[in-house]
């Protein structure tokens, strides 16, 4: 069982062994709407814990997604340049955006579990 | 609703009816407006282009400008604005702007005039929510004391737009579908006394319809109880109108920007290009003359990723000439679409261009507007 953690600005990130798959979460696509345009990083390229790696635009707004820790991205999903739409239909499933190879596990501590965000997100 | 306004939000008469349909309402322009339905954006806008939606436009300001007879109102009113107006026929409506003396935009309007002889002399007005107040103000210190300006306060705009908008409507009121593009009438919508236009903001055929704030529910739920008819927010009307090339107060018009700029000269006829008699008319004239130092265009976006409003525009060698005043995705284009203004040296059809979109530069093409051709039924 992958390990999974979220952060305040709606990303997820699970967790096998050393890499991490990371997305956006169900509450945040249906506060973004109808996504149309998505923009992954490069594979390869290093980034830092917070740090703006991907793009994804609603029919509303473009919002950025930062990396939940720090890491080197090891894969992207190709499907959702095509199908922009995945992340409405299965974000937390199908329409992750990168992979990083994890530089720093414990920079997961400072996230929240699922029961810890559901309740961030009720509260907000 | 926003932490930063201090005014309370104004509702509209159908704020219950939008709560009710489950929609997500934002504020606008001092408004809680709904910005989409349970739908959501894009389908609304589709449903909008290939059947019909139901807009709550009473943010909208109506006002009524009464005179001793229609020569008297229309000269009035041409003073501030470069439309002809005293050639309107009764019953037609005509697009114009309202000019401060430098030329620039106070405000878009509909002006429509009254079909019923005995209400010559009467003109009604449509302005931007975002502006009403302001033109209100800059109306009434210069109209002459036989023409008088009444904000009309107590009712509801609809706009029923789309291919089946006329079928719908005609269910409720057969006299309504007997206009024309841009023309208007007061007639019975079911049992409910309406003005009723055949204009719109989305390139479609549909219709705005003028009522009685406490009967704008009811006749909402009527059209909305119609066959194909859908309720559409904010979030669409805005998509529809970029794709049909129309513009936006605060957006693409302002009080710096003039309607030659913004590729309105088509709104200005002969006899008032030549005769004047309009704030701004020596520079309008001017610029119609040289043609303006910048051009309102359309921006169409070679690759997938949308450039918004205050995105740069550069041309190939990375100098600046311009900016996107409006921009995102087209659901019935399928990508990405923009207007924006540039040099009018860059403003040709197919001239290449750099967008700086998170500081990487995305190229695109200056395009005829608008993306999506108009649907009108003239």
């Amino acid at each position: 069982m992958a390990l999974e953690r979220f952060t305040e600005d709606h990303e997820y990130i699970r967790v096998d062994g050393d890499i991490a798959a990371v997305g956006i979460t169900h509450h945040a696509q249906e506060q973004l709407g109808d996504v149309v345009f998505v923009e992954v990083p490069e594979v390869g390229r290093t980034v830092k814990q917070k740090e703006a790696t991907a793009v994804v635009e609603s029919v509303k707004a473009a919002s950025e997604i930062y990396a939940p820790v720090s890491g080197v991205v090891v894969e992207i999903n190709a499907d959702l340049a095509a199908n922009p739409a995945l992340v409405n239909e299965d974000a937390e499933g199908k329409a992750w955006f990168f992979k990083l190879r994890v530089a720093d596990k414990s920079e997961l501590d400072g996230l929240m579990d699922r029961a810890a965000y559901e309740e961030f997100v009720k509260r907000s | 609703m926003s932490a930063a306004s201090a005014d309370p939000l104004e509702r509209t008469p159908l704020c219950e009816l939008h709560l009710e349909l489950g929609a997500k309402m934002v504020p606008f322009a001092g408004y809680a407006m709904p910005v989409q339905y349970p739908l959501g954006v894009l389908k609304e806008h589709l449903h909008t282009r290939a059947r019909a939606g139901l807009f709550d436009v009473s943010h909208m300001g109506q006002a009524s400008l009464f005179g001793p007879d229609h020569q008297t109102t229309a000269a009035a009113l041409e003073t501030l604005v470069p439309a002809d107006i005293l050639n309107l026929q009764p019953g037609r409506q005509r697009y114009t702007q309202l000019l401060n003396e430098e030329g620039g935009i106070v405000d878009d309007l509909m002006v429509t005039r009254s079909a019923d002889p005995a209400e010559d002399g009467k003109l009604l007005l449509v302005l931007n929510a975002s502006r009403k107040e302001v033109d209100y103000e800059y109306m009434s210190g210069r109209l002459p004391d036989s023409v008088r300006l009444h904000p009309i306060r107590d009712r509801a705009l609809l706009a029923l737009q789309g291919p089946e908008a006329a079928a719908a409507l005609a269910r409720q009121s057969p006299q309504a579908p007997t206009l024309r593009f841009m023309g208007a009438l007061a007639t019975a919508v079911a049992a409910f006394e309406c003005h009723v236009s055949r204009s719109g903001y989305t390139g479609e055929d549909g219709f705005e319809i003028s009522v009685a704030a406490d009967q704008a529910i009811d006749l909402a739920r009527l059209l909305l109880a119609e066959e194909g008819v859908q309720p559409i927010g904010l979030g669409a009307r805005d998509s529809l109108r970029l794709e049909a090339g129309l513009s936006l107060y605060g957006h693409e018009l302002d009080e710096m920007t003039s309607p030659v700029e913004a590729d309105l000269s088509w709104s200005i006829p002969k006899r008032r290009r030549e005769a004047g008699g309009f704030p701004g008319w020596d520079r309008i004239q001017r610029e119609l003359r040289d043609g303006p130092a910048r051009l309102r265009v359309g921006i169409k976006p070679e690759g997938r990723a949308p450039a918004r409003d205050g995105t740069e525009v550069l041309e190939p060698s990375g100098a600046r000439i311009g900016i996107v005043t409006s921009g995102g995705f087209g659901p019935t284009v399928n990508g990405p679409i923009a207007m924006g203004y540039v040099d009018t040296a860059y403003a040709r059809p197919g001239t290449p261009v750099e967008l700086m979109v998170r500081g990487k530069s995305q190229p695109a093409r200056i395009v005829d507007l608008p993306f999506v051709p108009h649907r009108y039924l003239r």
